[in-house]
């Protein structure tokens, strides 16, 4: 194996989780909703993929456990904000806390335990080819499913009905509930998707990218995953470019590290942490960019009159 | 069955003090529920976790050791909230503090007498105030939404703070260790007797005193209320959003330095890498739960101080994580925002038409 291909593999299974969990927000976000909590729900979804596939010996009835963690966590964090209007910046930050504090206790029991690694798919003869083979198909399952969800959400955003009731819902929920769209059914819809795909990249976290529970093993990867969005200016398709922007700098220091350069290692590891503001402060100074894409009722509350 | 929430003509007064109740009422119930489910006996448990840490003189004072950062804490978040500004980094803020706030002590060891401890404070307070800045001055100049930058910031904190505890700051004589040398004299907070409650209770004392004077009876009180709940309100009576972010941020920030501060030179006497069991974001439930108003964060600052205590009295008693107190805490968060929809609002449960 060379050394590119190396670097580049490893770039993969680091941006993979952020552009699960940057994919699903940007949908939650679309439909006026935005969700603080990813970073809770990816971190159970890391717990309860590792510890189910750990019982069973089965790593993708891991990463089911997974994606329906992350789900339920969504749920109530629906309930909350869609059935009970509450505030949904405090709501997201409770169940990022609760999600916290939940995965520790679940872990408990599970840390240092040999994790199962969720194997390549290796697809025959065509992941032989020099290079190339080993990096478009010798990938897990969970990087395709990456791939295919921006491709998806993409599509049905931009060229389905269903994206356009989203965007509808998103931009003026007002207008929306009077063209007879049940507003609130459509954010739930949307809640659960993005805790789904949360879940995804916590199990992909705990199951492939290293194989076992450390506490608070997200280590910010839900927060960057919301700023992303904010990145592509809630766009699927430049969710992706950003995901492997991060991903790569998240590589290079781990790499520099490595080297031993002699830069110390906390310098590296705040890297990520930096370039998110630095992008963050980049996009929103262009100010007719992000306006044009922002939903406009994103974080408001919503209760239908009767 | 159908939930439909129906709004109220004007806020329920007696929702607005009842709710709270009503929300430890249900985190209670469900910790029983919890508990039984966990085999343990749920009356035991919940007695061992949140009777216990007051019955006992000596942990009535841990209470109070607890309570204090979250309380100094908890005040500065409720002004930023009420005033919509979005401060999610007080536990950077926090560790900067510390930082700030110890390097008298670590690099002018000599310095023993009662004006390093003022210098110790002020130091912590700017230190605070100084890394909240920093998300101020992205929100007001380029528009940076503040939630994610303070947020990043915290994890960037603790990196520097590791930094120098394991680098340039640990101490020379102690075996390696990952800590600063120990504090003597003035560099440590004067304490109440013999006991472990620090001047940092005090402090918490006075900036409630203070800020609720501020918020109820000064017009800049009445300007965090109004740019808060009416922002295009606020702009008609002259009052400047963008003052507005740096003023919350500013203040916010500067409680959370000093209780970073008063941690490092008052419970622990010396800077280690672990400075705080998360205050900066328990201090987020604290300040909701007390109706983000200074004198009621007071009283829910003790009453989570009380959850980290029977966390810790579980792990001896019940022999159960003390991560469980992280997972109340949460779970309280949800109850009070589910129970503050009772002031906007009466629920009704509707049977579904036939029709």
């Amino acid at each position: 194996m060379t050394g590119l291909e190396a670097v580049i593999l490893t770039i993969i299974t680091a941006s993979t989780p952020l552009l699960l969990a940057a994919i699903g927000e940007l949908v939650v976000e679309r439909s006026g909703v935005l969700n603080l909590g990813v970073e809770g729900m990816m971190v159970v979804g890391a717990v309860c993929g590792f510890a189910t596939a750990y019982t069973t010996g089965s790593p993708y009835l891991g990463v089911l456990a997974g994606v329906l963690a992350g789900m339920g966590m969504a749920l109530l964090f629906g309930f909350l904000t869609q059935s009970l209007a509450t505030n949904q910046v405090a709501s997201g930050l409770a169940l990022t806390l609760l999600g916290l504090g939940l995965s520790g206790v679940i872990g408990e029991s599970f840390t240092g335990l040999p994790g199962v690694k969720l194997q390549p798919l290796d697809i025959p003869v065509l992941s032989d080819i020099p290079f190339l083979g080993p990096i478009l198909f010798g990938q897990d399952v969970l990087v395709y499913t990456s791939f295919a969800l921006v491709f998806a959400v993409s599509y049905t955003m931009s060229r389905t009905r269903t994206g356009l009731v989203i965007r509808a819902v998103g931009d003026n929920h007002h207008s929306a509930h009077a063209l007879g769209y049940n507003v609130i059914a459509v954010r739930y819809g949307c809640i659960l998707f993005g805790g789904a795909c949360a879940g995804l990249a916590g199990a992909y976290l705990s199951l492939a990218y290293t194989p076992q529970w450390v506490e608070n093993m997200t280590s910010g990867r839900g927060w960057i995953a919301l700023a992303l969005v904010v990145f592509a200016t809630w766009i699927a398709r430049r969710v992706l470019i950003g995901a492997y922007l991060f991903g790569a700098v998240w590589i290079m220091g781990l790499y520099a590290q490595a080297l031993g350069i002699g830069i110390p290692s906390q310098v590296l590891s705040s890297f990520p942490y930096l370039i998110t503001i630095l992008v963050l402060v980049l996009i929103s100074r262009n100010r007719t960019l992000t306006k044009i894409n922002t939903p406009a009722c994103i974080g408001q509350t919503f209760v239908p009159d009767r | 069955m159908r939930l439909v929430l129906e709004r109220r003509a004007e806020r329920s007064k007696l929702m607005t003090w009842l709710s709270p109740l009503l929300a430890v009422g249900l985190t209670l119930v469900t910790g029983a529920v919890i508990f039984s489910l966990m085999g343990l006996d749920p009356a035991r448990a919940l007695y061992v976790y949140f009777l216990e840490p007051v019955l006992w003189w000596w942990s009535l004072e841990e209470l109070v050791v607890k309570a204090a950062p979250l309380v100094l804490i908890g005040v500065g978040l409720a002004v930023c909230f009420r005033a919509n500004v979005w401060n999610i980094g007080a536990e950077g803020q926090l560790t900067m503090g510390a930082l700030f706030g110890s390097a008298l002590p670590i690099l002018w060891h000599e310095f023993q007498s009662f004006p390093v401890m003022v210098l110790m404070l002020a130091l912590g307070a700017l230190g605070g105030a100084l890394y909240a800045a920093i998300p101020a001055f992205l929100r007001t100049r380029f528009g940076t939404n503040e939630i994610l930058t303070s947020l990043m910031l915290v994890y960037v904190a603790q990196l520097i703070a590791d930094w120098f505890i394991r680098g340039p700051w640990r101490d020379p004589a102690g075996f390696n260790f990952p800590k600063s040398v120990q504090f003597e004299g003035w560099q440590l907070l004067p304490t109440l007797g013999d006991g472990r409650i620090h001047l940092g209770a005090g402090l918490a004392l006075v900036a409630v005193a203070v800020l609720y004077v501020v918020m109820s009876r000064t017009l800049k009180g009445f300007e965090v209320r109004v740019v808060g709940t009416a922002p295009r309100a606020g702009t008609f009576a002259g009052f400047s959003s963008k003052r507005m972010v740096w003023f919350c941020l500013l203040l916010s920030g500067g409680l959370a330095g000093l209780a970073g501060i008063c941690e490092v030179a008052g419970p622990s006497g010396h800077l280690q890498p672990a400075i705080s069991p998360g205050y900066g974001f328990t201090a987020i439930i604290v300040a909701f739960l007390g109706r983000l108003n200074p004198v009621g964060v007071l009283v829910a600052g003790v009453m989570l101080g009380i959850s980290y205590l029977g966390g810790e009295a579980a792990q001896i008693d019940l022999g159960i994580s003390d991560k469980t107190a992280q997972v109340f805490q949460g779970i309280l968060l949800f109850f009070i925002l589910a129970c503050d929809t009772l002031i906007l609002y009466r629920i009704r449960l509707l049977r579904p038409h036939t029709a």
